[in-house]
């Protein structure tokens, strides 16, 4: 049972003080879970604390493949405007 | 409103700070305590910020909280705005930064945290930082900038550390209105979205500007001006912090651009107009010091306002320098020698201003219309710098009250890239534009086709004040416009169109 980070993230830092497990490893190009550390938070917290706090959308997936915070769930800009802001990222 | 009095230091001058309004009286209606204070921090005081350096350091890339003009993903060399680094700094890396930049940099007075992130979210990396400075460099002021959200809880921390400078971010006081800038905050281990977010971050923020006031921290407030959204709001804000002790408002205008990613630039939010901020501001001023010379500098910026010398001290350059205790020892004897001279000339030039103020403006009686001045600087206070260098120009308001400064405006080819940035003409052109509302602009040298330009634009270059004091050449050119009989009652547009 673990969680992990995938393309997309932004490297802000953000959840990697906050692990109770100090599963989340600092790596480039982006963050990783140490998916041995990580126990989703079940029995420190009611939400896992990286997805509670990391401000990019659909970059923290459980382990079905899906996004802990989808598409226009943070930031209100929009599943569509979204995913074309991270494409031109990738791209640059 | 009532106005509860919470140890308000700036009523202790006779000089209230609204109804001088001007960049000298900015000073000289502060407590001689506060003025001491922020004599040599360039962003606390507008009179330090022509003669003294401040870095920040990348120290603290966590966040928070979403606020709707941000995107946490962001790095271009040429982009100068909050929140934009080039690289995050380790604690270590940082405080060797710093007295690297402040043994090169003689004029550096103040290092602070401002991100990339919120200081405050990553108290670790920025406390280790202000202890291991404090030890090592005790000359240099430390400040730190925060959204407030966790500062109650570091405010003891904060004193502990020597830090007597923050900068709180408030946009709002109305948890309807922050529920429109901010979507989330991160608190108690969970997200909380929407109006109770703002709630709580609104809480905190007031909160925490009283425990710093109370325990003798100076407080600036930092509010971004977004345009139909807290506007008319700013005012009722800048009422309620200058009540509870803070001692400076700088109201700064929303960044918003497609290209950055933020909610506000992709939903087509715009910025306010040059003259809306001014408008605001001016409003704000009758309750508040204001703050008008921001930059609104990266979290990493270093060197004087209005210039960013970061690229000259990257880590790889840092890294490879020896920083021994003697070294350290020789920098700071070289930065209290110059800073004392410096305040101990600005000293005497602000014990000569009110005689020479006066003087200036008994021959005024009959009054003329005020003219607003653009000036290209490189720094110390004097107009020195060659019109095609200028990287931003200082805007000024002349009229029979003094000599005003309204804020910095960037020239346009600020940005830098010639890919983006578009052939020289055409930047000639935009600066021209971003200089509209001035009649005459001061530099110590001008091309002969900008020359040209400027006045056909109705723009009067003038060179013949170079190496002057700002102040005094603006008063000078304000006066002979004046005596030519230039500024009767008819409104500059009208004359331009003329």
């Amino acid at each position: 049972m673990a969680l992990e980070i995938v393309e997309g993230c932004v490297n802000c830092w953000a959840c990697l003080p906050l692990c109770p497990n100090e599963a989340i490893i600092e790596a480039t190009p982006h963050f990783l879970i140490a998916p041995e550390l990580c126990t989703e938070c079940v029995e420190a917290f009611a939400t896992p604390q990286c997805a509670a706090i990391c401000p990019v959308e659909g970059v923290i997936l459980n382990e079905l493949g899906e996004a802990l915070n989808p598409p226009g769930s943070l930031t209100g800009i929009g599943a569509s405007a979204s995913v074309s802001v991270f494409r031109n990222e990738a791209g640059a | 409103m009532p106005t509860p009095t919470l140890g308000t230091p700036l009523s202790a001058s006779g000089c209230s700070a609204g109804s001088c309004g001007s960049k000298s009286s900015q000073m000289d209606g502060l407590s001689a305590d506060i003025q001491r204070k922020v004599q040599d921090h360039p962003c606390y005081s507008e009179e330090a910020h022509h003669h003294f350096a401040r870095m920040h350091v990348a120290v603290a890339p966590a966040c928070n909280i979403q606020c709707n003009y941000c995107n946490r993903k962001y790095d271009c060399s040429n982009e100068s705005r909050p929140g934009v680094v080039s690289e995050v700094l380790t604690p270590s890396q940082a405080v060797k930064k710093t007295l690297a930049v402040a043994a090169a940099i003689p004029q550096m007075s103040v290092l602070g945290i401002a991100g990339p992130g919120d200081a405050l979210a990553n108290p670790e990396r920025s406390f280790t930082v202000f202890r291991e400075l404090q030890l090592r460099a005790p000359d240099i002021k430390l400040c730190l900038s925060t959204n407030g959200l966790m500062l109650p809880e570091y405010v003891e921390q904060i004193a502990a550390a020597n830090v007597d400078h923050v900068t709180i971010t408030i946009n709002c006081i109305d948890p309807d209105i922050g529920a429109q800038i901010y979507p989330w905050i991160f608190w108690n281990h969970r997200r909380i979205h929407g109006r109770e977010a703002a709630e709580i971050l609104i809480a905190q923020q007031q909160k925490g500007l009283e425990m710093l006031v109370a325990r003798g921290i100076l407080v600036k407030i930092n509010s971004v001006l977004i345009p139909g959204i807290n506007d008319e709001h700013l005012k009722e804000v800048s009422r309620v912090v200058r009540a509870k002790g803070a001692f400076l408002h700088n109201v700064m205008p929303l960044i918003s651009d497609p290209a950055h990613g933020t909610y506000f630039g992709l939903s087509g939010q715009r910025g306010p107009t040059p003259e809306e901020l001014q408008n605001l501001q001016d409003a704000c001023a009758g309750d508040m010091n204001m703050m008008r010379h921001c930059r609104q500098c990266r979290a990493d910026a270093v060197g004087m306002l209005g210039e960013d010398r970061g690229a000259d001290f990257t880590m790889d350059k840092i890294e490879a320098l020896e920083i021994d205790a003697q070294f350290e020892q020789a920098a700071m004897q070289r930065r209290v020698a110059l800073r004392t001279e410096i305040n101990a000339e600005l000293e005497a030039k602000r014990a000569a201003r009110h005689t020479a103020i006066i003087s200036l403006l008994r021959p005024a009686k009959p009054q003329g219309r005020p003219v607003h001045m653009a000036v290209a600087s490189s720094g110390g206070g004097l107009i020195n710098q060659h019109f095609g260098h200028a990287k931003e120009f200082l805007i000024y308001e002349a009229s029979s009250a003094g000599v005003r400064f309204l804020g910095p405006r960037r020239a346009a080819q600020y940005c830098g890239g010639e890919a983006d940035c578009g052939e020289a003409e055409n930047t000639l052109a935009r600066t021209i534009a971003v200089l509209a509302d001035c009649e005459v602009v001061l530099c110590s040298r001008i091309g002969i086709e900008p020359w040209g330009k400027l006045e056909a634009a109705g723009i009067r270059p003038n060179g013949e004040h170079a190496m002057e004091p700002i102040e005094e050449a603006i008063g000078k050119v304000w006066q002979e416009m004046l005596a030519a009989g230039k500024l009767n009652a008819a409104p500059f547009e009208d004359q331009k169109m003329a």
